[in-house]
């Protein structure tokens, strides 16, 4: 079972939040936020090569165009790989654990793993460790679901 | 709590059988380790998961049924299947169906339940599918240490999945045994298509007996030569403590007698260390290889020869030009990587000899501006000049034997890029040998001149330091002790600014060597420390280095049970070189900025980069 819902992060901006209901022990939640503008990467790069044009016309150095070239690409690849953050998927596994991955625009993915042994409980904290910034009413989405999935597994942990 | 069954993905598309593997009640999971076939006899079964036990301390025993129903018509296995029930009695009693043509697959699991022993509870359950060779062959990170079992059982379980692994791994002996050998039993799991191993593999650890007895004996002697007593004697011991190559030859002398030594390794980690370390002296010794080539390639050392024979017989020259080709000779080991042609050399070492002794010559006149004590100010720089002028003559009697000396240096480099590096920082040491002294007979002047002068402030105010107490006290004093005190006290503060200069300009000049050598420390302990073998492990199996597991939840049905895919998380780069670094010589700043500035401006000598073991000049 899936659906989809748009919330709206801190800045305004449009998220997605996808949920998945595998089975009644594991559910999966999903938050995308916006994509890469091509607006904003045109702009940077046209800011950044005027920059170096009006160096290179005071310098007469065509090391500076360059040096240019290569900072823009080099600096965009750095952006898609190490910052740019996709999505943020949540999967709750009763029994299992909770594991958290975030996928970058390059298409890396970098994962953790809790086993549900070291989760006590999950709360809401402020929103400024999640790299998609969600607003409290999607944050409280995620966290009624995942109090359910708690519940049910530690109902089932205390009776033998 | 769901039942979790995990299945390696090698048996997915096994014949039918029997689930064998551990049952982890704590976790209410299963762990399947291998499927038998049929045709089997119980007894030899059970014999055979009895001896795995023995083996390896890990309880096996038969979990349920496997089906996979390609041909067979439904109804007989099934019933036969539940026949096994009664045989192989295991609560709870797991049966895995697949059905072909699709993707999706059944799975029960039933508990007897203790009143009515006729009747069985289902349950539900969770496929997670892992991957047999890779959980094998990792490492979990932080590795979780499981006590030791003695009776059979781990009863203490710490935590879940590393408690999969560790079934896993323990379990290496069930592996042993493929369905193409004759035994009695026929298994799948990852090995059933034969037992994995390479020719080089296997002749490689024949021979690396043999040869490491050889190679342990020649370093044990090695390092019984090292530790004699001779090298207790005073010069020797002050030679050795001093230079850096001596550190560093020792340390790789410890590396290799580690490498070579006939003990197996007792854990991974120090198969790691190992494995680390050789990599690291093989690196290096490669570098050092490079380096020589290129050293040897343009002849450069045999210019160099051909540049000074004519330099030392002609002696018409005035000092200068001797000191400028005796500077060039001696500036040109240190710095032998430079590519420069020979004149531009010449013109180099001429250059640094001549500002050298303008330095002084500056200083001796009105340096910035500032008007010095002339007196002060002429002993000090003719000093100075003549200790240039015993310098220069002393590397001018050197000069028929640099070749020959460089040579050999450059062929130490045989031994590694770092035994060549703390070559090269002990002959800018030894070069800059005059700076330093400089720097002493600076810092001393001034370190007197300043407690003299806080002494006397003192002495102004009718105050004294109490040794004793360790603290200032009012005292008085007699009138021709404060006007003896008084005097002095003019005559040390008018002569501050000369002496401050001449301490400002050589602590720079130090501070300059001093970095310089520090970083080609640096670079010595980065190539010592750096954990080559676990980078590159990391970077090609990183399936052997895990900081954990992530799941992905495969394609599903509804009605038909979760199956998940667990993969294994290799640990970040950064983890993995914080883990496996290996210890280095510990050539680090002892000092903070601020006591470096404190002892500075007290004209307290500086030695930024002592070695551990060196005691206080």
């Amino acid at each position: 079972m899936e659906d989809e819902r748009s919330f709206l992060d801190i800045c305004g901006g449009p998220l997605t939040l996808r949920r998945r209901y595998y089975s009644s022990y594991c559910r999966e939640f999903g938050l995308s936020s916006a994509r890469l503008s091509l607006r904003s990467v045109t702009a940077v790069t046209c800011t950044v090569w005027l920059v170096a044009y009006g160096l290179f016309t005071l310098f007469e150095n065509s090391m500076i165009l360059s040096s240019a070239i290569f900072i823009t690409i080099l600096g965009l690849l750095g952006y898609l790989h190490f910052v740019k953050i996709d999505q943020e998927t949540l999967l709750i596994i009763d029994s299992l654990g909770i594991q958290m991955t975030s996928s970058y625009a390059s298409g890396k993915e970098s994962t953790t793993f809790i086993e549900m042994d070291k989760v006590k409980d999950v709360i809401v904290n402020e929103a400024i460790y999640m790299s998609t910034k969600p607003r409290l009413d999607c944050l409280i989405e995620v966290y009624r679901s995942c109090q359910e999935i708690l519940a049910r597994q530690k109902a089932t942990s205390a009776s033998p | 709590m769901v039942l979790k069954a995990f299945f390696p993905t090698c048996c997915a598309s096994a014949d039918s059988g029997l689930l064998v593997g551990r049952w982890v009640p704590e976790q209410n999971s299963a762990v399947v380790l291998a499927v038998v076939h049929f045709p089997f006899i119980p007894i030899q079964v059970k014999e055979l998961l009895a001896q795995v036990q023995k083996v390896s301390q890990v309880h096996v025993a038969v979990l349920g049924t496997w089906c996979h129903r390609q041909q067979e018509p439904k109804e007989s296995l099934g019933h036969f299947l539940e026949g096994l029930g009664a045989i192989f009695s295991h609560d709870p009693w797991l049966q895995l169906c697949r059905e072909r043509g699709t993707r999706f697959w059944s799975c029960k699991a039933y508990h007897q339940v203790s009143t009515t022993p006729d009747k069985s509870i289902e349950d539900q359950v969770m496929l997670i599918f892992y991957d047999q060779r890779k959980v094998l062959l990792s490492w979990l990170h932080p590795p979780t240490v499981l006590p030791d079992c003695q009776a059979g059982d781990t009863t203490a379980s710490a935590g879940g999945l590393a408690d999969i692994f560790d079934t896993v791994a323990r379990s290496e002996v069930l592996f042993q045994n493929n369905q193409f050998d004759e035994g009695p039993v026929r298994l799948s799991h990852w090995q059933s298509e034969g037992v994995e191993a390479s020719i080089l593999v296997e002749l490689t650890k024949q021979a690396s007996g043999p040869v490491c007895l050889l190679l342990a004996s020649l370093l044990s002697l090695l390092s019984a030569v090292s530790a004699c007593r001779l090298w207790k004697l005073w010069p020797l011991s002050f030679i050795r403590r001093k230079l850096s190559t001596c550190e560093q030859l020792q340390h790789r002398l410890k590396h290799l007698s580690l490498i070579f030594s006939t003990q197996k390794a007792q854990s991974p980690t120090q198969l790691m260390k190992k494995a680390n370390m050789l990599v690291s002296v093989l690196i290096d010794v490669a570098l050092g290889l490079l380096l020589l080539s290129w050293l040897h390639n343009n002849n450069r050392i045999g210019q160099l020869a051909n540049a000074l024979v004519p330099v030392a017989d002609v002696s018409g020259f005035g000092l200068c030009h001797i000191s400028a080709s005796t500077c060039q000779v001696c500036l040109s080991p240190g710095a032998g990587v430079g590519s420069f042609q020979l004149p531009e050399l010449w013109e180099y070492g001429e250059r640094v000899a001549e500002e050298l002794q303008h330095l002084l010559q500056w200083l001796m006149g009105a340096p910035a501006g500032l008007k010095m004590n002339r007196a002060l100010d002429q002993v000090l720089g003719r000093f100075f000049l003549y200790h240039i002028h015993l310098w220069i003559s002393y590397i001018h009697l050197m000069s028929p034997f640099i070749e020959h000396i460089l040579w050999h240096v450059g062929l130490s480099a045989c031994l590694g890029m770092t035994v060549a590096l703390s070559i090269l920082s002990d002959i800018i040491a030894l070069l800059t040998f005059h700076i330093y002294c400089f720097y002493v007979y600076g810092a001393r002047l001034y370190c007197l001149k300043i407690y003299g002068l806080s002494s006397l402030w003192r002495l102004f105010r009718g105050k004294k330091w109490n040794v004793l107490r360790q603290r200032v006290d009012s005292c008085s004093y007699d009138l021709d002790q404060l006007f003896i005190g008084t005097l002095l006290f003019t005559i040390l503060v008018f002569l501050l600014p000369t002496t401050a200069l001449y301490y400002l300009v050589f602590t720079l000049l130090r501070l300059l060597v001093v970095t310089v050598q520090g970083m080609i420390h640096l670079l010595v302990d980065l190539i010592n420390s750096l954990p080559l073998y676990s980078l590159g492990l990391r970077l090609c199996r990183p399936y052997r280095l895990a900081a954990g597991v992530k799941f992905r939840v495969l394609e599903q049905e509804a009605g038909r049970p979760l199956r998940l895919l667990m993969q294994i998380n290799p640990l970040p780069y950064n983890r993995v070189v914080h883990t496996y670094r290996l210890p280095s010589c510990g050539c680090h700043p002892k000092h903070s900025w601020g006591s470096l500035c404190r002892k500075l401006f007290f004209g307290e000598l500086i030695y930024p980069w002592r070695q551990r073991e060196d005691k206080q000049d």
